[in-house]
């Protein structure tokens, strides 16, 4: 099910409908750390998915393995393209670059041209919201403005498959929840399918369309949940009943996992 | 969909821009005086020694008053001439000297960061390089390559080296993992990464490296000097011939003004690194 390298960029959207598929798989590290265990997990067309769970359970391991950085030890993953967007949890930007130049990168590399490049980077940086900082240094944005563009350069990938690695992990709440909803806004709008990783229980019931919870090491999954709320989400069901209750099971799946 | 609240406004940030500007200035001020108090009082301190060497040892030779020193070395008829061109002969050979190191130095330290074995094979000895004394090495330097340009542009290189090589190699590798991943998952190529990942970011150490090599590389010529004495040798053998013929004003001009091209080439470097990478990076 996966695609050869040679069709980068230009993977016809294929009528399976499943995106990224782990079946059994375990990683250990040379070093003999167990990080997962018997993994089943799949993320389709559509689908928001989060993982929740505690730090060091192995959960940006799967991100690693989805992404192709890492190689699983045992079990297949297949991931159906190579439109893949990564976002880390820092914003990784180059310091030398400015905002246009940084969320140009991933472009660059790929060997687009100059021109449609430009265009690609003026319309992701219009999305996330940081038109007039075209010029700007990372060093003179905020950190949520430094997570934008980054967000920005994954999206000049046009991907299929989202992974995000607990990108707002360091934000302030505030910061944080505006973030979220303009993930959401980009979700909707872009229809890219998304694996989100998270220690945020309320973040993940929020963002996704079903939430995956893992125990401590080795990371195995101990639950799953849909969430039942429509798209576009409106914030305040933040605050309704329903979202509470979710948020409590959730918690309650993620306490068991390591009692 | 930007919200405002969250987005410093480009008017709010021009105006602490400015007040960033004045503060600065003020403190470039403050900064300023204190240096020139202290010139003014090893000035002072000098006119002193020179009084007691020449009132009361009877030996003016041997530290001369200040002001016959820049006499000498600006007024003199037949000093100040030869002292200009010796100048020149000396920041010709640091110069050569300091670019034969910038490029070997940065093309050692690449080298190195390709493959971890290849750091290990080559690191010992830019180290052992470094721990050689030159001067065990002159005699052999003198006959193998003579004792003109060539030999003091051999030992200046020698000298400014390891700074160059260990500063960038230094450099190279300090683009943290995920930004390698960041290149890593778009399949870019280990040159492509070298060129628009790690030579960027390599460039304030590299600049840092510059600077020393630079201070280093005037040391380097003016050794040479010592040793390597015909064609046209430079501040070195002034500094020499001048001590030997008891010309203590001479001696004085000829040593401050080899400090001073350390300091020039110091400055000069320490402003270029900041005009290039200033903008990004914060020498503090």
């Amino acid at each position: 099910m996966s695609v050869t390298a040679s069709a980068r960029r230009s993977t016809p959207v294929s009528s399976d409908s499943t995106l990224l598929d782990f079946r059994n798989v375990a990683m250990q590290f040379p070093n003999g750390t167990v990080a997962l265990t018997g993994v089943d997990l799949t993320v389709n067309r559509g689908e928001f998915v989060t993982v929740v769970g505690p730090s060091g359970c192995g959960k940006s391991t799967l991100l690693r393995i989805a992404s192709g950085l890492e190689t699983a030890s045992e079990g297949t993953a297949s991931v159906a393209t190579n439109r893949i967007g990564y976002v880390f949890q820092d914003a990784t930007l180059l310091p030398w670059r400015t905002v246009t130049d940084n969320v140009e990168l991933l472009a660059e590399l790929n060997g687009v041209k100059a021109k449609a490049r430009a265009a690609l980077a003026q319309e992701a940086i219009d999305l996330v919201g940081l038109t007039g900082f075209e010029k700007n240094l990372p060093k003179e944005l905020s950190g949520g403005m430094k997570m934008r563009t980054s967000l920005a350069r994954s999206l000049t990938l046009e991907p299929e498959l989202f992974l995000f690695d607990e990108p707002f992990g360091a934000l302030d709440e505030i910061t944080r929840e505006r973030l979220n909803d303009e993930l959401l806004k980009l979700f909707v709008e872009k229809q890219f399918a998304g694996l989100f990783i998270t220690h945020s229980v309320s973040e993940a019931v929020y963002l996704s369309t079903k939430v995956i919870v893992m125990s401590g090491r080795p990371g195995s999954i101990v639950g799953a949940f849909d969430v039942p709320f429509a798209m576009p989400r409106d914030p305040d069901i933040r605050f309704t009943a329903e979202f509470a209750e979710l948020v409590g099971e959730v918690s309650h799946a993620l306490r068991g996992g390591h009692r | 969909m930007a919200d405002i609240a969250e987005l410093p406004t480009q008017r709010a940030s021009r105006a602490s821009r400015q007040a960033r500007i004045g503060r600065a200035y003020a403190r470039r001020g403050a900064q300023l005086w204190p240096p020139v108090v202290v010139f003014f009082l090893l000035v002072g301190l000098w006119y002193l020694v020179a009084w007691y060497y020449d009132k009361v040892q009877g030996l003016a030779f041997l530290v001369p008053y200040p002001h016959l020193v820049i006499t000498k070395g600006v007024a003199d008829p037949f000093f100040a001439p030869q002292l200009l061109a010796d100048l020149g002969n000396s920041t010709q050979v640091a110069l050569t000297g300091l670019a034969f190191a910038i490029v070997i130095g940065i093309g050692w330290a690449t080298l190195m960061s390709l493959a971890k074995w290849v750091e290990r094979s080559l690191y010992p000895y830019a180290v052992i390089l470094q721990c050689i004394p030159i001067l065990a090495l002159v005699p052999l330097i003198g006959a193998l390559f003579g004792y003109e340009f060539l030999s003091r542009v051999i030992v200046t290189t020698m000298i400014s080296l390891f700074p160059m090589v260990s500063n960038t190699l230094f450099g190279l590798q300090s683009a943290d993992r995920a930004q390698r991943e960041l290149f890593q998952l778009q399949g870019a190529s280990r040159l492509t990464t070298l060129r628009k990942l790690q030579f960027p970011a390599a460039m304030p150490s590299i600049f840092l490296g510059l600077r020393n090599a630079a201070g280093l590389s005037v040391i380097g010529a003016i050794v040479g000097d010592q040793f390597f004495q015909r064609g046209t040798p430079g501040l070195g053998v002034l500094i020499q011939v001048a001590t030997s013929r008891v010309n203590g004003p001479g001696t004085f001009a000829a040593i401050i003004t080899a400090s001073l091209l350390g300091v020039a080439v110091f400055l000069f470097f320490g402003w270029l690194a900041r005009a290039v990478v200033g903008k990004w990076y914060d020498f503090g």
